[in-house]
């Protein structure tokens, strides 16, 4: 142990209440910092695995063919561009040959699924009750790949849609509007056809417009039910690196030949809305940990006044002035490393507390209790934040010290 | 009174009053601001000689308090020369001056100064640290053995401020011999001690310098403590007045 941390907490040690003080400011900033990130984070994470596991991480929409040579526009402003060369191409509703187009999406690395999407919309019609719906022909097998489906069955179970050529999964806001229940039949109607159906089990994603508007039915079903014998609406990919989504869509452009849509893009509304609200609450605590580091430095520079007289005495007999510098530097390290780990320790207890309050949240995704995420960047950017703080707060009085003439001082205090 | 034979085992026995480890040249210093500048020091010029025990003597406010920070590093004159060990000190860089200050000179101040924090044995091992010279054990060992030359071995342990005026001091002259320095300035180390443990403590700092060559310059008012040293010098009003064998009693 070196003797400058030795007398820098001896110095501490004799402030117990001043330094306590400092010690619980970095700690509550450091916990609060923590809890919000671990909270905001949280709900954002959330929401993209929802995005991810309802309509995928990207969406391989309509064909277009160039008639004149474009400019390779990047993708910031998509639907600008694409009115602004619509008279250059030519557009072909959705995807004419998915097999074709399927496999070559598959040649990518990061893609890990694509599922062939046929949907058209109908109307759901029970002998008390009527609703427009949207209908999607998928092969389970495809589907369940590039979804959290599976996941989302609350009611009924896939082994009896798989075995029911007329069987359909509903979703559960539909399913309670309608007044259904597994096993129960209804009628879907197009313009020109009526077809029977059976509900073989009730999913629920969370997101409101999914689960009131959309029913899942085999594909050939839904072909015959929307006379679509061929093509599909659009395919569906799901990707092993859902982050690097923006750049295979663009790749996908311009390999398929047809529009791609990466999940940021499509969702990038609320996106925006998550990571303005990380950002605004992590400066609100910022500024917590700011304010504590205040404190710090009051008790640092209250350190330094009380003890000019040993600061003196130190320097008489041989201390140098980076020796006194370091003794107010290491009081703050140790009040940085017992306020960073208690700060630790209560982040990480608050964010399970939290994650154990009940709440009832449905529309963007469905959770009943506080999501949080556990992730070490936020324990390090707290440390990083009190740590940057600390040292400012502590160097100003620490050059104090070690500015002060050893003659001087005690000249001064003798009397 | 026997004084150890530490770590310092280069310089040999009571030296003559060869070339004078400590001396300082035409030394000023004004005090205060504006109005109320005092000229406290008013050419001050002295050699004090290895083994020799100097004895500063004056009438209160005659400035020796402030002659004897310019001597041990602690204050910088406004004019004239500080040697030690024959090298000038006095404008030299605070790196150097602190070196020195650790290494060669141990201060008693008039004031007892011990960190609070600190127990006594600890306040004696400050300097050591800093030096760093010695095993963590040795430093405790010497702290021990200085603390039991001034008559405090049993209090070791005790934290400064559980100490009495007087226990204080003669831990301030312990630490002030912790580096084992080659010039011991002491002001007023006897102010609150009683007869027996100032001539103690006198005796333990004229035995340094006959034995080890030190200088030792001892501020006092105390006739029978000057009566002790080799030499005596009066100040008056920042001037050097008398210089001689001290009167014997
Ligand atoms: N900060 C200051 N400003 C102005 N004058 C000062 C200041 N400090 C001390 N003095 C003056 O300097 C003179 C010398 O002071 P010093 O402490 O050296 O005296 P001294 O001889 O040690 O006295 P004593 O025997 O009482 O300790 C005194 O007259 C004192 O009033
Ligand atoms: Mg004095």
């Amino acid at each position: 142990m070196s003797p400058e941390f030795k007398i820098a907490f001896r110095f501490l040690v004799s402030k117990k209440r001043a330094m306590s003080m400092s010690l619980a400011g970095i700690a509550c900033g450091v916990a609060f910092f923590i809890l919000t990130q671990a909270q905001t984070s949280g709900f954002e994470r959330f929401y993209i695995d929802t995005i991810l596991g309802t309509t995928g991480a990207i969406q391989v929409h309509d064909r277009f063919q160039d008639t004149l040579r474009t400019m390779d526009a990047a993708g910031r402003e998509r639907s600008g561009f694409r009115i602004a060369h619509r008279e250059a191409r030519q557009y072909v509703e959705g995807v004419e040959e998915p097999a074709r187009v399927g496999a070559a999406i598959r040649e990518f690395t990061n893609v890990s699924g694509v599922s062939e999407v046929v949907s058209g919309s109908a109307r759901l019609r029970t002998p008390v009750r009527e609703r427009s719906v949207r209908v999607y022909g998928i092969r389970l097998e495809d589907h369940l790949a590039v979804t959290e489906l599976a996941r989302q069955i609350v009611r009924g179970d896939l082994p009896g849609f798989r075995g029911s050529p007329q069987g359909v999964l509903i979703g559960s806001e539909l399913a309670r509007r309608m007044q259904l229940q597994v096993g129960d039949s209804f009628e879907l109607d197009t313009p020109d056809q009526s077809r029977r159906y059976r509900v073989s089990a009730v999913y629920e994603t969370g997101v409101r417009d999914i689960d009131e508007a959309r029913i899942f039915l085999h594909l050939g079903e839904a072909r015959s039910l929307l006379r679509r014998p061929f093509g599909a609406s659009f395919l569906q990919v799901s990707l092993r690196d859902p982050g690097r989504a923006v750049q295979d869509a663009a790749r996908i452009e311009t390999v398929a030949g047809h529009f791609a849509y990466s999940w940021q893009e499509r969702e990038r509304a609320w996106i925006e809305v998550f990571r303005a609200l990380r950002v605004s609450s992590g400066l609100t605590v910022a500024t917590i940990i700011l304010i504590s580091g205040l404190g710090m430095f009051n008790m640092l520079a209250m350190i330094v006044m009380e003890k000019t007289r040993e600061i003196a005495i130190l320097r008489s007999m041989g201390y140098r002035r980076q020796d006194i510098r370091r003794i107010f530097l290491w009081q703050g390290a140790v009040v940085l490393a017992a306020g960073t780990i208690l700060g630790w320790l209560l982040g990480a207890l608050l964010t399970f507390g939290v994650s154990r309050i009940p709440i009832r949240i449905r529309g963007i995704f469905a959770t009943d209790y506080f999501v949080v995420n556990w992730a070490w960047s936020h324990y390090i950017v707290a440390f990083l934040i009190a740590a940057a703080v600390v040292f400012v707060a502590a160097w100003i009085p620490a050059r104090r010290a070690a500015r002060l003439e050893p003659g001087e001082v005690i000249r001064n205090s003798a009397a | 009174m026997n004084v150890e034979t530490n770590h310092r085992s280069d310089d040999g026995g009571p030296a003559a009053n060869a070339a004078p480890i400590l001396s300082c040249r035409g030394l000023h210093r004004h005090l205060g601001e504006g109005e109320g500048r005092v000229h406290v020091l008013r050419g001050i010029s002295l050699d004090i000689g290895a083994g020799t025990v100097c004895a500063v003597a004056g009438p209160s406010g005659c400035g020796k308090s402030t002659l004897l920070y310019a001597l041990g590093l602690l204050d910088r004159p406004d004019a004239g020369e500080v040697r030690i060990e024959g090298e000038n000190l006095a404008a030299a860089g605070d790196a150097v001056r602190t070196r020195t200050r650790n290494e060669s000179i141990g201060f008693v101040f008039q004031f007892h100064f011990l960190l609070p924090e600190f127990s006594a044995a600890e306040n004696v091992m400050l300097p050591m640290y800093r030096l760093g010279r010695l095993a963590p054990r040795d430093m405790r060992r010497r702290a021990g053995y200085l603390l039991e030359q001034v008559g405090l071995g049993a209090r070791q342990d005790r934290l400064a401020t559980r100490l009495s005026g007087g226990e204080q001091q003669r831990v301030a002259v312990a630490r002030a011999l912790a580096n084992d320095p080659s010039i011991v300035l002491a002001d007023e180390p006897t102010g609150n001690l009683d007869a027996h443990n100032a001539r103690a403590v006198v005796d333990l700092l004229v035995a340094l310098a006959r034995e080890r060559g030190r200088a030792v310059v001892i501020v006092t008012h105390n006739e029978e403590i000057a009566a002790r040293c080799d030499r005596r010098v009066s100040m008056l009003d920042g001037r050097l007045e008398a210089d001689g064998a001290p009167p014997a009693l």
